[in-house]
């Protein structure tokens, strides 16, 4: 499941909702991006996040369809804010159940990693003096999908 | 044709999205943007160097050029860096 939304989320309250009363999931793998007061060096103060409405949610079912096609997962969900964020706020969240844990962590960190270079997200960093700067791309999260390339 | 701008490119040209009546010689993706440039400075300066830009074509992710018949939305924006 894909949920694009301004609100904050509680990781543990959606993990609970996942695997409540389910007995065919043997594990479950989260990741949960947060808003963290450093980047490149300069400080942060707050973090907004532009996206493509409409876009953002095809783009990741596309992303969930394809992690569901290479591993056994018994549930998926991601979900993704937008707007202006607090420091320490969460951002992001992936959260795969599987049998194993085996399919739960791979298709977690695939997950992750794809979004991060295919999901039409923008964000804009300010710090205490009134300046904010567009976060650049990073050759690293390039450099992680190759892995996932069979 | 709906034209949308995302992140600085937003900010450079001042507009989130606008609807243009292409003229009947503008058939390509590459045509489209020579037109736009014309526009005025933001838009030559936003397209200036076409590798700081990313493109979606009826929210599809595209590279190279694309016909454009059929087409109702293109958008522009910088390389994504959500997550």
């Amino acid at each position: 499941m894909v949920i694009v939304q301004a609100e904050k989320f509680n990781t543990g309250a959606e993990i609970e909702r996942i695997t409540k009363d389910r007995t065919d999931i043997g594990a479950v793998v989260s990741f949960t991006g947060l808003v963290r007061d450093f980047n490149d060096g300069a400080a942060v103060q707050s973090l907004t996040l532009e996206h493509y409405p409409g876009m953002t949610e095809r783009e990741l079912e596309k992303i969930e369809l394809s992690a569901r096609a290479k591993w056994d997962l018994q549930d998926c969900l991601i979900i993704h804010r937008f707007g202006k964020m607090a420091l320490a706020e969460p951002i992001v969240l992936v959260v795969t159940a599987s049998k194993h844990r085996h399919d739960a962590f791979e298709a977690a960190a695939f997950l992750m990693d794809w979004l991060k270079t295919k999901a039409p997200f923008w964000k804009l960093e300010a710090d205490n003096e009134g300046n904010a700067d567009w976060v650049k791309e990073r050759a690293s999260d390039q450099d992680a999908l190759k892995r996932w390339k069979d | 044709m709906k034209i949308l701008y995302f992140a600085w490119l937003r900010a450079k040209v001042g507009l989130s999205e606008e609807t243009l009546v292409l003229p009947e010689n503008v058939t390509s993706l590459y045509e489209l943007i020579t037109w736009l440039k014309k526009r005025g400075p933001a838009y030559e300066e936003i397209f200036s160097d076409l590798n700081v830009v990313r493109i979606a074509i009826d929210q599809e992710h595209i590279t190279g050029d694309a016909p454009l018949a059929g087409v109702s939305e293109i958008a522009f924006f910088p390389p994504v860096t959500g997550g």
